[in-house]
């Protein structure tokens, strides 16, 4: 699926709605920024709660496709700034971080 | 490529947050010239790696970057503390980095593992209290 489809889906709150087009093959969930790093996949949606400018630098890096901050994470207005302008799909939920990556895993 | 491209950075030692711009640079330049992509994710991962212990560890530094046609060549230097055990810092989870690092993710001790891991060939050369430098190749 896209972002699109995944903005669509109403599941999460999109942020920054980033690339739409892009696609989403896979789930990765991880807050230890080296791992993530190591092995987020490219096309991947990333789920975390590990919401700093960091986490937007590894997103960049490993191209992957989306970032979904769970349990009521949130970027500051400066980080979300930094997302629009990388054009990085940005989504938040108040869902648990499995709850998060399930959701989206029924989509794919 | 006919001739060698060579950039250089200067780290600073003062913004944790901010790290990582630098290799996001070499990211966006190794792409539009058209380097394979298996190559570009190895050189962002070892440099990004690279920078934020240069920010973290020793103060900031310089980083060169080295394109030619067959391998990118990467040299991160730095005037900080130094690595008084290489051995121990290279193993997967030894870490010195502060609480307020890992809080914000870092510090899980997989930086040099990482950079040993993607790049084809790496050297660490550090002295006590008078620095650091890192070496790495990534093959293309
Ligand atoms: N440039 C450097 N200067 C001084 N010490 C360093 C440097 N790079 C790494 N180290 C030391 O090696 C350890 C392991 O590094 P690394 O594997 O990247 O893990 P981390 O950065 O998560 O601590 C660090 O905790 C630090 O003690
Ligand atoms: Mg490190």
């Amino acid at each position: 699926m896209t972002i699109q489809t995944l903005i669509d889906s109403g599941l999460f709150r999109s942020v920054v709605a980033g690339s739409t087009d892009k696609q989403i093959e896979k789930i990765f969930c991880c807050d230890l920024l080296s791992i993530a790093m190591s092995k987020a996949p490219e096309h991947g949606a990333w789920v975390t709660v590990m919401g700093n400018r960091n986490t937007l630098a590894v997103a960049s890096l490993t191209d992957i496709s989306c970032i979904i901050l769970a349990e009521g994470v949130s970027f500051t207005e400066e980080d979300l700034e930094c997302a629009r302008e990388e054009n990085i799909a940005v989504f938040t939920t108040p869902l648990p971080i499995f709850d998060a990556a399930l959701a989206v895993h029924n989509l794919l | 490529m006919a001739e060698n491209l060579t950039f250089r950075y200067k780290i600073s030692g003062d913004d944790f947050t901010r790290a990582g711009e630098a290799s996001s640079n070499v990211k966006s330049k190794l792409k539009q010239m058209g380097v394979d992509n298996n190559a570009i994710r190895k050189v962002a991962i070892a440099m990004y790696e690279g920078e934020i212990n240069m920010v973290i560890h020793a103060n900031g530094g310089t980083i060169t970057v080295e394109i030619s046609s067959d391998n990118i060549h990467l040299v991160l230097a730095d005037t900080g503390p130094g690595i008084a055990d290489i051995e121990k810092a290279m193993r997967e989870g030894y870490s010195t980095a502060p609480e307020e690092v890992r809080s914000l993710g870092f510090g899980a001790g997989m930086g040099l593992p990482n950079m040993k891991k993607y790049s084809d060939n790496m050297t660490i050369e550090s002295v006590v209290g008078v620095g650091t430098t890192v070496t790495m190749d990534i093959h293309l």
